[in-house]
């Protein structure tokens, strides 16, 4: 042990013995997510005559991935006369992004993982962007080192330290082990198989997964039952798998289909010339990174704090009004004329603005989330393998945090930024949303201290600043029938001059789903406009 | 609280057994200081510190189990029993800490002492308790007895666990905290010899006793501070005449005789005895085999060395060193001493000091190099790890001119011969062409180094004059390794999997242990 091993261990014991006895208020408050603005919308609040006219050729509703991915695809066949509308501060959607003096850190989804061949669309882009550099001799593409996560990837906090790995592999019985051997050859196996359809069982995006009803089936019953039926009952493998749910859908393994519960583990099969198959593409800022590469070809074309009020079909063209919510509150109206209109917005606002969109029968539910970018003077030490990029406290109520600066190539890092997350669920969404407005800044924080106890019981001594972002409609749940049933068939149903594009069409909220509903609109629109 | 104690009459018959119970409050809370004084020391000189805690506790309970049994064969007078051992453990446990501190530079196998003092001082406070119930048996109730001793040792406990981290080891440091203690335990011996003096048939030896363990502790807490510095330099078997931290390390220099020697962060980094072998394999097989190459770039390197082989050709017209730590490059620039090992390289007018990170430094492309000396410390963690990936080489490979060349430090690849070969590898991946090669530097064992450049080299050496290790046959030896150093496959060392210190950790535990 050398000398700063041996600080550290000594600064770590006074708390180990003491608890945190803390008491003071962490600097930071409550910030984006702009729900006040989308509020006036729901509460009816917006109701004033439009001041301004102004004609385009395409409007994209929304400038999350879905969105300007959209821009994006115009902007490739030659078409720059469209705009972008953005109800925040800045594009991205969930895919935002913040930075401090230290470090660029995630507000929402914070990596990708290696786009299979079914993939083809995000392939293409990674091409484009130079994070697919090339392919080897085989045909395998070959990553950009620096986007790749550093290793050590993932680390998880159990029976009082650190593992490698996110699943519990210590201390194990024999019967736990057994249950998860046959839990990852289950998985192994529906990774490899095809359905009747010749199409494989699980893939990304999920459209391109097969259509057999025999696969398919597996979305009426909720991924516990299923374990349950499997007979895989152990503490250990429950919570990876339940953790796996929440992470990836927002909802317990109780919450979710199994079809997507096994879609988590037996949808991805990269073919990577320089990286192992878990291996994710990440960046400081998460994907935000991703975000502001898209909205280059947008330039310029980006309102944002741009309330969409109503969309209506005119003989004239399709009437969308705006509203600016610069200051917050209801502001200046605007009136835009356009050929076409792509709505990147969830489906649950698209239904609140668009006339005569036919109300679903079972809308989607959209799981809410709470993220928190923590500043800290350094990562307290504590016992087990050192810091990784994800850090997951086993049967904690959290996902636990990402270290911003993992991805850093200097020698020494020690102030840092850690993003905590943490899907809310286990109750209706609605309630929870209803709750987490409740909630103050302190209480937060009392939260993610509690949270991340068990490995920092010293964080607080650490924190320098925290800012908490609350996502109320964070993404959307794959809740059983949802992926096989007819809802998103119906949300998928262009109505030209309207065409969609928004990752709750899919089920799940992940970059591909976005990117790949965006572009496939885009060209349905210049189809559309001829 | 000796002193504080107002006397009592001989024939208050609660004021003694109300101040034995005090003194079980003091011994508990001393036991659980000397174990918590053991367990800190272990980590801090041996490193992991959840197994050096779980061992301290485990052999300190055990011993504590073995002193309770023993306890059973003590009979006569138990009182006089009882404040010999309050001596002992006074003296053991504390002395515990500076013995322990002292001994760690020069023990062959520091757990020996380690373990045998952990268990001297348990079976000690095993056999107190026992002891004690047995000299209270009588003056309480049975249960009231029990009660009461358990309630203090468990109070004892608490406060010790407190006081250790919240003012002990900020305030006083451990040295002077196993004294302190120390104290605590010759008090409550010498508390039960003033209180009990009528119940103790031969008092005198045990005052004797007494005042000298006093005397040895008190003598230890005022020279606590010495007995730190010296203990901790032991750690090192040369005299240290220079010990700093940086934000980046810990600088260590020292000196025996005509031996200088610089360890970072303990691990060391050269010897005066031998240094020209290392630094001399590590330069002249590549440059002297670069007619054309005037611009140099020193990767690390911050005791000036490498510079001092490179400026032994004139025909080199810059040098860039890039070292991360500025108070490594002030250092080497401007100790007379040192100056005299580097020959004032750091200095020289055609030298050029950049402090900063090699792998950020290298992001925008610099002025092409001819030549790259790689001289990073052995890839022992991942911060280190990202300096010989391919990501690194590739960023390297950028700020190169197209027929240069570079060499790198590689570890050893006698001990840790996959991860020579990884470094080949890596590099190899990169489009480089290698030739590893090796040399013997006694002071580190057979030591392993790679030429890499993008044109194939012809080893034409057009080596300087004054070298005293390297020459025509003894580079041309270098090339050829023997079968238990020869190539083994391995994985590419990227960011994303590290395997190079994975390898590293692997090899060098194995042959350390």
């Amino acid at each position: 042990m050398n000398r700063r091993r041996f600080i550290q261990v000594s600064a770590v014991a006074p708390a180990l013995m003491l608890g945190s006895c803390r008491n003071q208020v962490v600097p930071g408050s409550i910030i984006g997510a702009a729900h006040r603005a989308g509020h006036l919308l729901r509460d009816g609040k917006t109701s004033a005559a439009p001041s301004k006219t102004a004609k385009t050729d395409v409007l994209i509703l929304g400038g999350g991935v879905a969105g300007l991915a959209a821009a994006r695809q115009l902007a490739r066949r030659g078409i720059t006369d469209f705009l972008v509308l953005e109800l925040e501060s800045q594009s991205g959607g969930n895919s935002q992004g913040g930075r401090n003096s230290v470090s660029a850190y995630p507000w929402g989804a914070h990596y990708v993982t290696l786009p299979g061949p079914d993939c083809h669309e995000v392939r293409e882009l990674f091409e484009e962007l130079g994070l697919i550099a090339g392919h080897d001799a085989a045909g395998r593409p070959i990553y950009d080192e620096l986007a790749l996560c550093a290793d050590p990837q993932e680390r998880l906090f159990i029976h009082g330290q650190w593992q490698e790995g996110i699943a519990p592999s210590a201390g194990l019985t024999s019967d736990e082990q057994r249950q998860f051997r046959e839990f990852r050859e289950e998985m192994s196996r529906w990774s490899e198989t095809k359905g009747a359809d010749g199409r494989p069982a699980f893939t990304i995006p999920v459209d391109r997964s097969s259509r057999d009803p025999t696969i398919l089936e597996l979305d009426q019953l909720t991924m516990a039952a299923w374990m349950d039926a499997k007979g895989w009952t152990c503490e250990p493998l429950r919570w990876q798998v339940d953790y796996s749910c929440r992470d990836d859908f927002g909802g317990g393994e109780d919450e979710v289909s199994a079809w997507a519960g096994i879609h988590y583990f037996a949808s991805r099969r990269p073919d990577a010339a320089n990286a192992d198959h878990d291996t994710v593409l990440t960046w400081p800022e998460g994907n935000a990174w991703l975000a502001e590469r898209l909205a280059e070809s947008a330039k310029g074309r980006i309102r944002n704090h741009a309330l969409v009020l109503n969309v209506t079909e005119q003989s004239s063209g399709v009437q969308v009004d705006v509203m600016n919510t610069t200051d917050g509150h209801g502001g200046e109206i605007m009136r835009f004329v356009c050929r076409a209109v792509v709505c990147a917005m969830p489906r649950f606002i698209a239904q609140r603005i668009i006339s005569n969109l036919k109300p679903l029968d079972q809308p989607p539910v959209y799981s809410p989330w709470v993220v928190a970018n923590l500043a800290l003077d350094e990562l307290p030490p504590s016992p087990g393998e050192l810091p990784a990029w994800d850090n997951v406290v086993y049967g904690g109520p959290s996902l636990g945090y990402v270290n911003a600066t993992h991805q850093n190539l200097t020698a020494v890092p020690r102030e840092t930024v850690i993003t905590h997350y943490e899907a809310l669920c286990g109750s209706p969404p609605a309630r929870l949303r209803e709750w987490m407005l409740t909630q103050t800044h302190a209480q937060w924080c009392d939260r993610i201290f509690s949270a991340l106890a068990a490995p920092h019981p010293d964080l607080a001594a650490h924190v320098q600043n925290i800012d908490v972002w609350l996502w109320g409609h964070g993404m959307v749940r794959p809740t059983p029938g949802f992926i096989s049933g007819t809802t998103r068939t119906v949300m998928q149903q262009h109505q030209p001059p309207v065409f969609f594009a928004h990752s709750d069409m899919s089920g799940v909220s992940l970059f591909e789903e976005a990117f790949t509903r965006g572009t496939q609109a885009a060209d349905a629109a210049i189809r559309f406009l001829g | 609280m000796s002193e504080e104690a107002p006397p009592q009459p001989a024939h208050s018959s609660f004021a003694r057994p109300w101040l034995l119970l005090l003194s079980v409050f003091a011994i508990a809370t001393c036991g659980l200081v000397y174990e918590l004084i053991a367990g800190t020391l272990a980590s801090y000189l041996l490193g992991d510190s959840v197994t050096q805690f779980s061992t301290i506790i485990g052999v300190y309970l055990f011993a504590m189990g073995v002193g309770s049994w023993l306890s059973r064969f003590i009979r006569g007078d138990l009182i006089a029993f009882f404040i010999r051992v309050e001596f002992l453990i006074a003296l053991i446990g504390g002395c515990s800490a500076a013995v322990l501190f002292l001994l760690f530079g020069w023990a062959a196998s520091f757990r020996i002492p380690l373990y045998g003092i952990v268990f001297l001082i348990g079976v000690q406070v095993g056999t107190e308790i026992p002891l004690l119930l047995r000299i209270l048996e009588g003056r309480f109730a049975f249960k009231d007895l029990v009660s009461n001793v358990f309630s203090f040792d468990y109070v004892g406990a608490l406060l010790a666990s407190l006081l250790f981290p919240l003012v002990l080891v900020p305030h006083l440091g451990l040295v002077r905290s196993a004294f302190l203690f120390g104290l605590i335990n010759a008090a409550v011996g010498i508390l039960a010899l003033v209180m009990l003096k009528d119940e103790i048939q031969r008092p005198r030896g045990l005052w004797i006793t007494g005042g000298v363990v006093t005397a040895v502790l008190l003598a230890g807490i005022l020279q606590g501070d010495a007995i730190t510095r010296w203990g901790e330099y032991a750690a090192f078997s040369d005299p240290v005449i220079f010990a700093k931290s940086t934000p980046y390390q810990r600088i260590v220099i020292t000196k025996n005789r005509d031996d200088l020697r610089l360890f970072l962060n303990s691990n060391l980094q050269f010897s005066s005895r031998d240094e020209y072998r290392y630094h001399e394999a590590l330069v002249h097989p590549g440059l002297s085999s670069l007619p054309d190459a005037r611009r140099v770039l020193i990767l690390g390197g911050g005791d000036g060395l490498a510079a001092r082989e490179v400026l032994r050709y004139p025909r080199i017209k810059s040098i860039t060193l890039v070292d991360l730590d500025p108070a490594m490059t002030r250092l080497f620039s401007s100790q007379e001493m040192l100056r005299a090992q580097n020959n004032g390289s750091l200095t020289s007018p055609k030298l050029h000091i950049e402090n900063a990170d090699a792998f950020t430094w290298l992001a925008a492309k610099r002025e092409p190099f001819d030549f790259v000396i790689i001289d990073f410390p052995d890839p022992s963690n991942f911060s280190l790890g990202k300096l010989y990936t391919t990501s690194f080489y590739q960023r390297l490979a950028q700020s190169m001119s197209p027929a240069a060349a570079l060499v790198v430090q590689s570890t050893s690849p006698y001990v840790a011969r996959k991860s020579f070969w990884c470094v080949d590898a890596t590099l190899r991946s990169c489009g480089f062409q290698t030739r590893p090669y090796h040399a013997l530097v006694p002071s580190f064992g057979e030591w392993g180094y790679i030429l890499a450049s993008k044109e194939a080299i012809t080893t034409q050496l057009a080596l300087p004059d004054g070298l005293r290790f390297v020459n025509a046959e003894v580079v041309d030896q270098m090339f050829r390794f023997p079968p238990d150093m020869a190539r083994v496959d391995t994985d590419i060392n990227r960011l994303n999997n590290q395997a190079l210190v994975r390898y590293f950790d692997d090899e060098w535990a194995e042959y350390l242990h």
